[in-house]
């Protein structure tokens, strides 16, 4: 939550903007490597002719193979347009509220394996409304607290279904 | 009329106190799905797949349908009012609706919408019903090879028919069968791909990928337009409904030509996205006043949601008689088949008589339900998109890290369903269709197992896939799909080098 919301008046400066050239080649290059993993990892196991018929390394092969291919052809164009390619990615403008939301949803993915589903998402929800609705705290801690808590009675108490609990819930002998 | 036997049966089971109430369920969760931006059709039935699991599989999978007929719906009133596409396949509905909102004709617009769906999605009921046995009983004969070849075909669709650059779904599909070979070898209980992680044993589930692709990348796309959202209100009432209805018949050729655009791109897996798109298109081109439109013109919601409608519906055909979905949603819908223990395919036709016709004759029912509901509740639909994103937002996130975790009780999922997430606005970002990804994810391991099986048939030789007419025909075809990109871009090349 460190980054600066832009200011009123600023201009769409080079700085700003983010070209989609960047994200395409960096993206092509990862879909590359995955795709070495998948022809290696088929090599390993096989990728012939068994006693029981076609390996098991088969068809990923071929699969790594295609895959090789078509993401080379999509990192090689990137390159070849690198320097006429004008096509914008998002603006700051843009990025900025979408960082706003994948900071705390990461966050709250990682203290959910420590902290159970529970908290986390009445914290994930109590923050969102104050920092960025300018709830009231009775408002705030009434929705932050009941979503869970009609969660909790939908799936656990109605369904059947359990979902993660952590050292609070035990604590309360849950 | 042994069809319309079966379809009385089916009526029968579907009219059951008890199914009936699923029924509204399904149609209210999934109007509410539709309404809300990060729940669509394809995610928000994965994210209640898990609640089904001790049902009925009749009664779970009409409440499931209903779920994704009344995501069809929902999509419409927030295109309409907001301007916000509540899903993908009513962006085209925005282009006319919103500005008939803003000319205060949104109850006009809103009662096209909904009557425009149900029509095309009666038509394409219809043509299940009577289409499904034919190819059912068809497909009784197919071996692996043919089945490897409709899965091919299935395939080379998407790069045909897609406004993506074809390397990119190429790339997307071929994405979808590594995620779905990770995990242990079905045929030869060998570990593929799983690098020592014990996590990776099971593989990657398709849902956890739904989950994450649609539902978390979609909020961040949302995010990308801020937090505030700014709609017109609109209030339904009888007379105006009795109005609207009475313009409509004027429009019937549109009707038609969007009825058979979506059926045709739903049973080939187009889906509903591209079918509205092009019926907008078409309307456009076809209408003596194409200046009008984007400015409020009713047949630009009339022909979008009708062909949106119709190719989501049809694409249960090939869902049912073949075991290959023709959209995302139908994925899940398959998904939900093989946990409840039944065999999607040709043999459900035989052994599950009571299943499948339950499910279509649901499907007459749940859209004359769907229609009622919409439009006696819409201002009620309306209020949901007042409450502030501040609040959707982060509920949705909790919705979606609930509905991944419960499909295997597994920490791990939820946070393949955070990478699916980023992984998805790259994606929409970037121009790669999720679509195919998905699908390839789905059907990985079948497609797999019908090639192995077809290579052992043939002695490893791919001769087998043009040993007869009709996997020859159907795997030519195939070919022609794949390649036509390039041929379209060879004829643009000859013309250029003419001119």
């Amino acid at each position: 939550m460190t980054t600066p919301i832009p200011q009123e008046g600023e201009t769409q400066e080079s700085s700003s903007v983010t070209l989609t050239r960047g994200p395409e080649l960096i993206v092509g290059l990862i879909i590359m490597g995955l795709a070495t993993l998948v022809i290696t990892d088929s090599m390993r196991i096989g990728i012939g002719w068994g006693d029981e018929g076609p390996k098991a390394g088969y068809f990923p092969f071929y699969v790594g193979f295609i895959l090789i291919g078509a993401s080379s052809l999509i990192v090689l164009t990137t390159l070849l347009k690198w320097g006429s390619s004008k096509e914008v990615f998002a603006t700051r403008a843009e990025l900025v509220p979408v960082f706003q939301m994948l900071v705390p949803m990461v966050i709250y993915v990682v203290a959910m394996v420590y902290l159970g589903i529970y908290l986390p998402s009445a914290l994930l929800i109590g923050f969102f409304m104050r920092r960025h609705g300018n709830f009231a705290w009775p408002m705030t801690m009434s929705v932050s607290l009941g979503v869970p808590l009609a969660f909790f009675l939908v799936f656990e108490k109605w369904f059947l279904v359990p979902l993660p609990k952590g050292p609070i819930e035990n604590m309360l002998g849950m | 009329m042994e069809e319309l036997n079966n379809l009385f049966a089916g009526f029968a089971v579907a009219m059951t106190l008890a199914n009936v109430l699923y029924m509204l369920i399904g149609i209210t969760l999934g109007v509410l799905i539709g309404v809300l931006p990060g729940l669509g059709g394809a995610n928000g039935i994965a994210i209640l797949l898990p609640l089904t699991f001790s049902m009925n599989p009749t009664s779970a999978i009409i409440m499931l349908s209903c779920i994704y007929w009344g995501a069809l719906f929902g999509g419409a009133i927030t295109s309409i009012l907001f301007n916000i596409p509540g899903e993908p396949w009513s962006v085209a509905t925005t282009f006319d609706g919103y500005p008939m909102a803003q000319q205060g004709k949104a109850a006009q617009a809103l009662t096209g919408a909904f009557t425009s769906s149900f029509i095309g999605a009666f038509f394409a009921v219809a043509l299940i019903t009577f289409l499904a046995p034919v190819l059912a009983k068809f497909a009784l004969n197919f071996g692996p090879a043919e089945y490897f070849a409709v899965q091919l075909l299935t395939f080379c669709s998407f790069v045909g028919m897609s406004k993506e650059p074809p390397t990119k779904v190429i790339v997307a599909m071929m994405l979808g069968f590594a995620l779905a070979a990770v995990g242990m070898d079905t045929v030869t209980g060998q570990l593929r791909m799983t690098y020592g992680f014990p996590d990776l044993l099971k593989g990657f589930d398709f849902l956890i990928a739904v989950i994450g692709l649609f539902g978390i990348g979609e909020i961040l796309l949302t995010m990308e337009e801020g937090l505030a959202f700014k709609g017109k209100s609109a209030k339904l009432n009888p007379k105006v409904v009795w109005e609207t209805w009475k313009t409509l018949p004027q429009y019937w050729l549109t009707f038609l030509r969007s009825t058979a655009v979506g059926c045709w791109m739903g049973i080939t897996p187009g889906g509903a996205t591209p079918a509205s798109f092009m019926s907008y298109g078409i309307a456009q081109r076809m209408s003596k006043d194409p200046e009008s439109f984007g400015k409020g013109q009713i047949e630009g919601v009339l022909a979008p949601e009708t062909a949106a409608h119709a190719a989501g519906t049809s694409a249960l055909l090939p869902m049912l008689t073949l075991g290959i979905p023709g959209s995302p949603t139908a994925a899940v819908l398959l998904g939900g088949l093989m946990i409840w223990g039944l065999q999607p395919g040709p043999m459900l036709f035989v052994e599950h008589k009571d299943f499948v016709w339950g499910l279509i004759a649901s499907m007459y029912l749940g859209n004359i339900v769907g229609l009622l509901v919409v439009l006696t509740t819409v201002p009620y639909w309306a209020a949901f998109l007042r409450i502030p994103f501040s609040v959707i937002a982060p509920v949705i996130v909790v919705i979606c890290a609930i509905g991944a975790y419960t499909v295997h009780s597994s920490m791990f999922d939820v946070v393949m369903m955070m990478v699916f997430g980023v992984v998805g606005y790259f994606f929409k970002k970037l121009k790669y269709p999720m679509a195919p990804l998905v699908l390839a994810l789905v059907l990985g391991d079948m497609a797999e197992a019908s090639f192995r099986q077809s290579m052992l048939l043939s002695q490893g030789s791919l001769s087998i896939f043009w040993s007869n007419n009709l996997v020859g025909s159907i795997a030519g075809l195939a070919m022609i799909m794949l390649f036509w990109p390039l041929i379209g871009a060879v004829k643009n090349l000859l013309r250029s080098r003419e001119s």
